[in-house]
C-alpha cells in the first residue's frame, strides 16, 4: 500500500499568506494561509460516518466563532451499494470569517473515502475546478483488480482535470490505533481537517467527547486518539495549512438544523399535541420532538396515516388543545380534504410542511419549493388558509410561535413551509430567551353568553368566538357542510355566500396587518429578484455579488405567501424587470416546449402575476439542490441581458 | 364560599336534565322507519339516564345518513369528513378525559373509506363509544353496495348483483389487538339497543357496537325474517354482560350464556351466519387506553417549557466566553 503523498496540479495559490492566529494552539511548523471562507465536503459510503465528521467539524468552527452553514449530502436509499456514484453520503461545510446564510457554490476541498463517491460529487459539479481532493488510497492496492483499476482511472481523471489530488492512507493509519478502522476513519478525517484549517485542538477534543458522550469512555478515548492522529498526520505529510479568522460572538449562539429548530419552536409555542406520520424529510423534526415533548407534558402521536394525523390534530384543536401536524409534500396532498374541514369549521391548526422534490414520490431527500400552490389552493372550494415560509434556521424556531398565534387568533389553518435544504442545514443564531408571551392563554371553559352563536362573525374582522367542548351553553354541531351562524346546515343560497365571504374576510383582516417586505440592495433599479423560503441566503448573497459588479439588482423575500402584504405591487413597479428565483419548475421561452401563450410559471410566478398584473419572469431549477448564489448571479445576468 | 342546603337543592334541580335537554333544535331528516331514529332515541335516553352534562358530551361523526346524528342532539357535535370520525374523536379524547365521547358512523364510513382508522382505533382503545350504524347499503348517495352488503345485492353500482361476500365487522373488530369491547344490537329491539349502548358507554375503553339497522328506502325487507321470527336472534346473556328483562325473555327464547371474556366463543358467535347474535360478545376492562398510557406526567406550564427549552439550548449553545462545549449530552 502506498503511503506516499502525491500532489499534482498547480492549484489555486490566490490566497494571501499570513501568520497563524495567536489563539491557535497547533504546532507552528508551517505558516497558515489566511482565508476569508472555504467550502469543505466530506463524503463516504453510507454508514462510514462522514456526516458525523462534517457536523463535528462545523460545530468546532462555530464554537471558535466562525460563521458556518452545513448541508447534508444524503443518498436517497437506506443502503445504497458500496462504492457507488449515487451513494455519496456526507456533509458540506461552509466556514467563513463572517456570517454564512447558505451552502455556497462549489467546494474548495473534499475528503472522500473512496473514488466513486468522489466521482459522484465531481459529476454533480460540486467541486471547484482546481480544488483540493483528499482521497483514501487503500483502493489502489485492492485485491479486486477491477476496484484497483477503477481507482487508478479516477485518480488519473482528476489529475488531468487539474484538481490537486492527495492520496491519503487513512485506513492504514487508523489501523495503527484501532482494530476496526472503518469505524474510526471519520474521526481521523476530522483530525486532518482540524489540522488543515488550524482549528483549536482542545475544542476539537471536547467536541468528540460531546459527540460520544453516551458511549463507553474507552470509545471516547479511542476516537480522541484517532482525532489527534489525523491532525498529526496532516501536519507531517500535507502542505496544506489554512486559517479562517474567527470572532467569538458577543451573545450566546445556538447551533442546530432547521428541523430541530422547528421542533423547539413547537415546544416554545405552547402547543400540546403533535400528530404526524413518518415522511422524509420532515420526520427528523418529529424525532427530536418525540424526545423532548414528554418532558413538557405533551404528546407526539404517530398516527396510522397522514389523513389520521391531520384529523387527529383537528380533533385535539377542536377540543381546545391547539395542535400541529408535521409532514412533507405527499402528506400535504393527503391532508387536503381534512384541511378544508378545518377551514370550514374554523378550527385553528398549524401544518408544517418540509417540502421535497415532487410530484409523486419525486425526490424525497432533495429540496424543492414544490408545495406553495398546493398549500394555498390544494383543496377543493374556496378555502382560505394562511401560508408562510421560513427562510433561515432561526426563522424555523420563531415561525411556529407566530403560526400558532395566527391560527388561534383567526381560527384558521396556518401552513408553515420549510424544505429539505433547511431541514438538515445547520447555522448558528442568537440563543432565544423564552417569553411567556409566546404561549396562548389557557382554554376558556366559562359559560358562553346567553344567545351567543357559534359562528357570530364579526362584521369588521370576520372572526367568531370559538365554543370549545366543556363550555356550558356553547353546544352546537360543527359541520363541514355549509352552515349559518348557528352552525345549522345551510339550505339557503345566501347563507353559503355569507359563510364563504366571512372566512375570506379573516384573511383580509390578517392581510391588513402585514408590512411590505423590505428590499435587500437598493430601493429601485434594473432588476428585482423575488424569492421565498430557504433560498433567501443564496439570493441575498447573489445580490451582493451583483451589486459588487455595479449591477442595480435588489431582492425581496416573502414570508407571507397567503395573504401577501400590501405594497409589493408598487415595489415591483420601481424596477425595470422582476424575476422570481425558486427551486421550482418554470417553462422558459428559449425552450421549444413553450411560447408566450403556453408558458407555465413557477409557484411564486403564478401568484405574483395573478395578484399584481406585472409581467414577472421566472427563473427556477428542479435539480434537487439547495439554491446556489452563483447560479442566481448567472440567471440575473442573463435576465439583465448583458452577460 | 359555602352554599346553603337550599342553594344546593336548587342547583340540583337546575342541573337535572330531561330528555328534551338532549334534543337538538333541528328536526331529524331521516326517512320514516329508518333505524337511525331508534338509535337517536336510545342515545337521548342514555344521556338523560346517565345525566351527562350536554356541554361535556361530544358526538363525532363522519359522512352518511348515520353521521347526521350529532345535528339532532343537544350537545357538542362534530360532523366532519367521510371516514375520519374516529381519528377526530381520538384527538378530542387525548387531552380531554372530562368529556363523554360518542362516535356515530356507518358501514361505508367505518368499514370502507375509514377502514384503516377503524382497525387502529380498536388498537388505540381510547375511551369512547362507537356506534356502527350498519344498514348494509349507501343511503345518502342513493343505493350503492357497501362492504357489508350481502352477496348478490342489486344496487346502482352492482345492477347484476354484488360480487363478493360481505365483510363481517364483528370478526374483524374482534381480531384486532387491544380490542376491549364488542357488542351487537339491532334497531328493532329498542330496549336491548339501549342496554347495549349503555354497557358500551360504561366500559372504560373503546366500546364498539355494531347496530344492524333497517333502511326502508333502499334495503326494504332485508331484516324482515329476523324481525318476525325471534328464534333467528340469539341473545347473549351473562352476569357480567346483558341481563334480559322478563318481558323480552318471554319473546326471545334463543339465548346463550356467554362470558364476555371468552374470546374463542366470541369469535364463533360473531361468525354465525343463520342467526343474529345480540348482546356483548367481548368485554375486557383490563386493556389499557392509549390516552392513559400517554397521560402527561406533569402539566405543560410556562416554567416547565422554559426549563426544557433551556436544557435543550444548553446542549447546543456557544457561549461568548466558552472554553469547552457542555460536558455531555446526557
Amino acid at each position: 500500500m502506498s503511503t506516499q503523498v502525491k500532489e499534482v496540479g498547480a492549484g489555486a495559490a490566490k490566497h494571501r499568506q499570513a501568520r497563524q492566529s495567536k489563539s491557535d494552539s497547533t504546532p507552528r511548523s508551517r505558516p497558515a494561509l489566511l482565508l476569508d471562507e472555504n467550502i469543505i465536503e466530506i463524503v463516504s459510503d453510507s454508514g462510514e460516518g462522514a456526516q458525523r465528521c462534517g457536523q463535528s467539524f462545523a460545530a468546532i468552527a462555530a464554537r471558535m466563532g466562525n460563521g458556518i452553514w452545513t448541508v447534508q449530502i444524503i443518498p436517497a436509499e437506506i443502503q445504497p451499494p458500496h462504492r457507488s456514484i449515487a451513494g455519496a453520503s456526507g456533509n458540506r461545510v461552509r466556514i467563513a470569517a463572517h456570517r454564512v446564510t447558505n451552502g455556497g457554490d462549489e467546494a474548495d476541498l473534499v475528503v472522500a473515502f473512496n473514488e466513486q463517491v468522489l466521482l459522484g460529487r465531481l459529476r454533480a459539479g460540486e467541486i471547484r475546478p482546481g480544488g483540493i481532493i483528499l482521497l483514501e488510497s487503500m483502493w489502489r492496492d485492492d485485491k479486486d483488480p477491477e476496484i484497483a483499476a477503477a481507482y487508478a482511472r479516477v485518480c488519473e481523471e482528476v489529475r488531468s482535470a487539474g484538481y490537486r489530488l492527495y492520496e491519503v492512507p487513512m485506513e492504514a493509519e487508523c489501523v495503527k490505533h484501532v482494530p476496526d478502522p472503518r469505524r474510526g476513519k471519520n474521526m481521523f478525517a476530522l483530525g486532518m481537517l482540524c489540522g488543515i484549517y488550524s482549528l483549536d485542538v482542545e475544542l476539537a477534543r471536547s467536541q468528540v467527547r460531546f459527540v460520544f458522550a453516551k458511549k463507553d469512555p474507552k470509545i471516547i478515548d479511542a476516537n480522541i486518539e484517532l482525532l489527534d492522529a489525523g491532525r498529526a498526520w496532516a501536519e507531517a505529510n500535507l502542505d496544506l495549512k489554512f486559517a479562517i479568522p474567527a470572532t467569538r460572538p458577543k451573545e450566546p449562539q445556538v447551533v442546530m438544523n432547521g428541523n430541530a429548530a422547528l421542533a423547539l419552536g413547537v415546544v416554545a409555542s405552547g402547543m400540546e399535541v403533535c400528530s404526524m406520520y413518518p415522511i422524509t424529510p420532515a420526520t427528523s423534526a418529529s424525532h427530536y420532538l418525540s424526545d423532548i415533548f414528554d418532558k413538557v407534558g405533551c404528546v407526539v402521536h404517530q398516527a396510522e396515516d397522514e389523513i389520521a394525523a391531520c384529523t387527529f390534530a383537528i380533533g385535539a384543536s377542536y377540543a381546545g388543545k391547539c395542535a400541529v401536524t408535521i409532514t412533507s409534500g405527499p402528506g400535504l396532498s393527503l391532508k387536503q380534504e381534512a384541511l378544508g374541514l378545518a377551514v370550514m369549521g374554523e378550527i385553528p391548526l398549524v401544518v408544517v410542511d418540509v417540502q421535497r422534490g415532487g410530484p409523486s414520490t419525486g425526490q424525497p431527500t432533495k429540496p424543492e419549493q414544490s408545495d406553495l400552490l398546493a398549500a394555498c389552493f390544494g383543496g377543493h372550494g374556496d378555502a382560505p388558509k394562511v401560508v408562510m415560509a421560513v427562510s433561515s434556521i432561526e426563522d424555523c424556531f420563531y415561525s411556529l410561535i407566530t403560526a400558532r398565534k395566527i391560527a388561534e387568533t383567526f381560527n384558521m389553518v396556518v401552513v408553515v413551509l420549510s424544505d429539505a435544504s433547511l431541514a438538515t442545514a445547520q447555522q448558528p443564531f442568537p440563543r432565544p430567551s423564552f417569553s411567556e408571551g409566546w404561549l396562548a392563554p389557557p382554554v376558556d371553559q366559562s359559560a358562553v353568553p346567553e344567545g351567543a352563536k357559534p359562528y357570530d362573525w364579526d362584521p369588521q374582522t370576520g372572526i367568531a368566538a370559538r365554543f370549545i367542548p366543556g363550555q356550558p351553553g356553547g353546544m352546537h354541531c360543527l359541520t363541514g357542510l355549509a352552515h349559518d351562524r348557528f352552525s345549522h346546515v345551510a339550505y339557503d343560497p345566501a347563507v353559503n355566500q355569507e359563510g364563504i365571504r366571512q372566512r375570506a374576510r379573516k384573511l383580509a383582516t390578517l392581510q391588513a396587518t402585514l408590512k411590505t417586505p423590505p428590499l435587500y440592495g437598493g430601493e429601485e433599479g434594473e432588476l428585482l429578484l423575488i424569492g421565498w423560503g430557504s433560498t433567501r441566503g443564496a439570493i441575498e448573497e447573489a445580490v451582493d455579488m451583483l451589486r459588487g459588479k455595479k449591477k442595480r439588482v435588489s431582492s425581496m423575500h416573502l414570508k407571507f405567501l397567503q395573504p401577501m402584504a400590501s405594497g409589493i405591487g408598487e415595489v415591483m413597479r420601481r424596477f425595470d424587470k422582476v424575476m422570481t428565483v425558486e427551486n421550482n419548475w418554470s417553462d422558459t421561452l428559449d425552450d421549444e416546449i413553450a411560447d408566450k401563450q403556453s408558458q407555465r410559471f413557477t409557484n411564486l410566478g403564478w401568484l405574483l402575476r395573478a395578484h399584481y398584473l406585472v409581467d414577472v419572469t421566472c427563473w427556477g431549477q428542479v435539480r434537487g439542490q439547495p439554491m446556489k448564489p452563483g447560479a442566481v448571479v448567472e440567471a440575473a445576468l442573463t435576465r439583465l441581458g448583458r452577460k | 364560599m359555602t352554599a346553603t342546603m337550599t342553594q344546593c337543592l336548587l342547583r340540583l334541580v337546575e342541573e337535572h336534565h330531561t330528555l328534551a335537554d338532549y334534543q337538538g333544535d333541528v328536526v331529524p331528516r331521516w326517512c320514516a322507519g329508518c333505524g337511525d331514529n331508534a338509535i337517536l332515541a336510545a342515545m337521548q335516553r342514555l344521556c338523560r339516564d346517565e345525566q351527562l352534562p350536554p356541554e361535556k358530551t361530544v358526538f363525532v361523526s363522519g359522512i352518511g345518513c348515520s353521521s347526521r346524528l350529532p345535528h339532532y342532539m343537544h350537545a357538542y357535535g362534530f360532523h366532519g369528513v367521510h371516514g375520519r370520525a374516529l381519528p377526530v374523536a381520538e384527538g378530542v379524547r387525548l387531552r380531554r378525559p372530562d368529556l363523554h365521547i360518542f362516535v356515530t358512523t356507518g358501514d361505508g364510513d367505518c368499514c370502507s373509506i375509514g377502514a384503516a382508522h377503524w382497525i387502529h382505533a380498536i388498537r388505540y382503545n381510547m375511551n369512547m363509544t362507537v356506534l356502527l350504524h350498519d344498514n348494509q347499503i349507501y343511503g345518502l348517495t342513493k343505493k350503492q353496495v357497501s362492504p357489508t352488503s350481502p352477496r348478490g345485492l342489486k344496487s346502482n353500482t352492482t345492477p347484476r348483483g354484488a360480487y363478493l361476500n360481505p365483510l363481517n365487522p364483528l370478526t374483524v373488530t374482534l381480531g384486532v389487538s387491544n380490542v376491549s369491547f364488542v357488542a351487537q344490537a339491532v334497531d328493532w329491539i329498542p330496549d336491548l339497543l339501549y342496554d347495549i349502548i349503555a354497557e358500551a358507554h360504561r366500559h372504560h375503553g373503546l366500546g364498539f357496537v355494531r347496530i344492524l339497522q333497517r333502511c326502508p328506502e333502499f334495503m326494504d325487507h332485508r331484516f324482515d325474517e329476523a324481525v318476525r321470527d325471534p328464534s333467528k336472534t340469539r341473545i347473549l346473556v351473562h352476569g357480567d354482560g346483558l341481563r334480559l328483562k322478563p318481558e323480552l325473555s318471554r319473546i326471545y327464547h334463543n339465548k346463550e350464556v356467554h362470558d364476555p371474556l371468552d374470546m374463542p366463543r366470541a369469535l364463533a358467535i360473531a361468525a354465525l351466519e343463520d342467526e343474529i347474535p345480540v348482546g356483548i360478545l367481548y368485554k375486557n376492562p383490563a386493556v389499557p387506553c392509549y390516552e392513559d398510557v400517554r397521560e402527561a406526567e406533569r402539566p405543560n406550564t410556562p416554567d416547565l417549557i422554559r426549563t426544557v427549552l433551556d436544557e435543550e439550548f444548553d446542549k447546543v449553545t456557544i457561549w461568548p466566553d466558552e472554553q469547552e462545549p457542555p460536558a455531555a449530552a446526557e
